[in-house]
């Protein structure tokens, strides 16, 4: 009731003094747009860079052969080992194991459609590679499947550039390509995605064969490689090591020789960037928060100034039987909303400035920012504060003034 | 309210010292002082006599350092800044001569302003409001902004917020001080009409034609009392 008056002649003050209120806020809606703005551009270039690093798949193991580099049970070291298919099947039973994929790979292979020709990289995989590599077929199309496995069937899934290429304008599904002068049908193509790393070539311009067609069709032993996936990020370094003691039971090597097996583990890059990443957005957030800081210090200054003008109101006020507590609690709400009229500002700017980035097209490099419940509530708990602290001195001052020297003025 | 008996103001040996650090300055020398309800008073002196410290204490704006002072049998020399906030709001009506109103708030605010710190609702203290100013004669004036009224109207203002919680003592400080004559005896003719309603009004002026219309008169010359009043205590 009485604050209803008190916020009344608050706006009236406030109207009157358009530019100072306006200079008074602008230093919070900077600071807030700040917060807000940089927290969310760092979560959009971090999601972009995840989905990046997730188009080779998430938290894969590759792994191919390698030499060993010690003697174990009476064999010399510097032996080669390579696997076989069987070798894939084997390590589904490691603990902790999610997904595993045999692969072979053949480059320099000539796919031909009616007069076009290209060269071109096999894959021949299992099914569940789809599954680990994150290759995800688009409507109407789909990936190797378990009967394909069993009859050897000549099917191919495009990837998304090639298929483009090889048939432009149409539905490359259910036509035919010759690879290296055999007709494969196509059975599906991939759903486009953003990858950022690879081995070999770029799941893109890739294609993907049953490995029992490839085995008829090249007459290979060994595997290129094995891909594989645990069932949490957080066992990863424990299938590692079961895999490491599987095969060298099976190859006769010393589970420690980590020479004999050569891996790439993904996650390690993940871990690494999320690291970053949380480096990355404590430092934009604390550059952010100084300038809101610097904002609060401006408005706590401003309010001194009131102080100081208002002094008189203060006075009368006083002599009117308002106790300190009174004075002290207007000078603090008075800060608080004018915090608040500012830091709503600042989200209102800043989430126009994050609904209209996308229009710019540069989600390629720094990806869509993100207004998150997290950077919302960061800023709005830094924005409470500071407004607390900002108002706090200047109403202290007032409400410690002596009435009859404040009347005086 | 014209219960005529009983002592409103008690004080006994009242002395202000304001010591600005190099120079202590004796404001009051040991004041005593007695007033009882339903009196109209003046009190007069040269400027730097020590008025306005004694308006000060006596509205309980300021303490005394030393001495006894009673308001309405209550000790108040050294009471917490609280309770004396409650005194000035409940017990202690102030008109000042430079009126003192909030400049931006309209007439009906400023009035409202000691009834709001008493934590009267909004609709008792709106209709109270316009009650006192209709009857301080601003019926017409009360959605006009304070610096919108002329110097008489806005006396009447600070009269009628003095009045808002029905005050034991009205303390007026130079109320025609910034007057012309004819609103300033406009104002005098006011307190007095008040006065016969029963109300206790004390005036603190240099203006020679109050004391000849107050039934009591109080000279201070250099902080000391020295009376010689007609309905003299």
């Amino acid at each position: 009731m009485a604050s209803v008056t008190f916020l009344s002649q608050m706006f009236r003050d406030m109207r009157s003094q358009k530019l100072r209120t306006l200079l008074t806020m602008f230093g919070i809606i900077w600071g807030t747009s700040a917060v807000i703005l940089l927290l969310s551009f760092g979560e959009g270039i971090h999601m972009n860079q995840r989905k990046s690093v997730h188009g080779l798949g998430e938290y894969i193991v590759i792994m191919w052969g390698g030499r060993t580099s010690q003697d174990f049970q009476g064999l010399p070291r510097n032996r080669e080992i390579r696997f076989k298919e069987e070798d894939a099947a084997l390590l589904q039973t490691v603990p902790h194991m999610k997904a595993v994929s045999a692969e072979y790979g053949q480059g320099g292979v000539k796919a031909r459609v009616g007069k076009v020709d290209k060269l071109v990289r096999i894959s021949a995989c299992w099914p569940v590679f789809a599954e680990i590599r994150n290759l995800i077929p688009q409507e109407g199309s789909r990936f190797i499947n378990d009967e394909d496995m069993k009859y050897r069937r000549r099917v191919v899934f495009l990837g998304t550039e090639l298929a483009e290429e090889l048939f432009p304008g149409q539905d490359a599904v259910g036509q035919y390509i010759h690879l290296n002068g055999v007709p494969f049908q196509v059975i599906g193509v991939m759903k486009q995605k953003e990858q950022d790393s690879s081995y070999n070539s770029r799941d893109t311009r890739m294609t993907f064969i049953p490995s029992t067609t490839f085995k008829t069709m090249f007459g290979r032993e060994y595997l290129n490689n094995i891909v594989f996936k645990a069932d949490e990020p957080k066992n990863v370094p424990q299938v590692i090591s079961g895999v490491y003691e599987a095969l060298g039971a099976k190859y006769k090597f010393a589970p420690d020789d980590k020479e004999a097996l050569s891996m790439w583990d993904t996650s390690e890059m993940e871990t690494f960037f999320n690291a970053f990443f949380g480096g990355f957005r404590i430092f934009l957030g604390v550059i952010g928060a100084f300038t809101l800081i610097v904002g609060g210090i401006g408005i706590s200054n401003i309010m001194n100034v009131v102080v100081e003008e208002r002094t008189k109101e203060i006075g009368i006020k006083m002599a009117l039987g308002a106790k300190k507590r009174f004075v002290r609690t207007q000078f603090v709400l008075e800060t608080l909303l004018l915090v608040t009229i500012g830091g709503l500002i600042g989200f209102l700017f800043s989430y126009a400035v994050i609904s209209l980035f996308p229009l710019l097209h540069f989600e390629e490099y720094v990806g869509i920012p993100r207004m998150s419940f997290s950077v919302s509530v960061a800023a709005i708990s830094i924005l409470g504060l500071i407004g607390l602290v900002a108002g706090y001195f200047p109403a202290r001052r007032a409400s410690d003034l002596n009435p009859v020297e404040a009347l005086r003025l | 309210m014209p219960n005529g008996n009983g002592t409103i103001i008690n004080m006994q040996g009242i002395h202000k010292v304001y010591d600005t650090g190099k120079v202590k300055v004796d404001a009051l020398k040991g004041i005593d002082l007695k007033i009882q309800r339903g009196t109209f008073a003046a009190i007069i002196g040269p400027s730097g006599s020590g008025k306005s410290t004694l308006m000060n204490i006596l509205g309980c704006l300021d303490v005394p350092t030393d001495g006894v002072y009673e308001f309405n049998g209550e000790r108040v020399d050294g009471l917490h800044h609280n309770r004396l906030a409650e005194i000035r709001n409940e017990q202690v009506g102030f008109v000042f001569q430079n009126f003192n109103l909030l400049p931006y708030a309209t007439a009906l605010e400023n009035v409202e302003l000691p009834l709001i710190f008493k934590g009267v609702p909004t609709k008792k203290r709106r209709e109270r409001a316009v009650e006192l100013l209709e009857k301080v004669g601003l019926g017409e004036r009360v959605s006009h902004l304070a610096i919108e009224l002329s110097g008489g109207e806005m006396q009447r203002v600070s009269i009628a917020r003095a009045l808002a919680n029905n005050p034991s003592l009205i303390l007026a400080d130079e109320p025609t001080g910034n007057l012309d004559t004819k609103s300033g005896r406009a104002i005098i003719e006011l307190f007095e009409e008040l006065w016969q309603k029963g109300h206790t009004i004390l005036i603190i002026t240099h203006d020679p034609n109050i004391p000849q219309r107050t039934e009591r008169v109080i000279h201070i010359k250099d902080g000391q009392l020295t009376e010689n009043g007609n309905g003299a205590h």
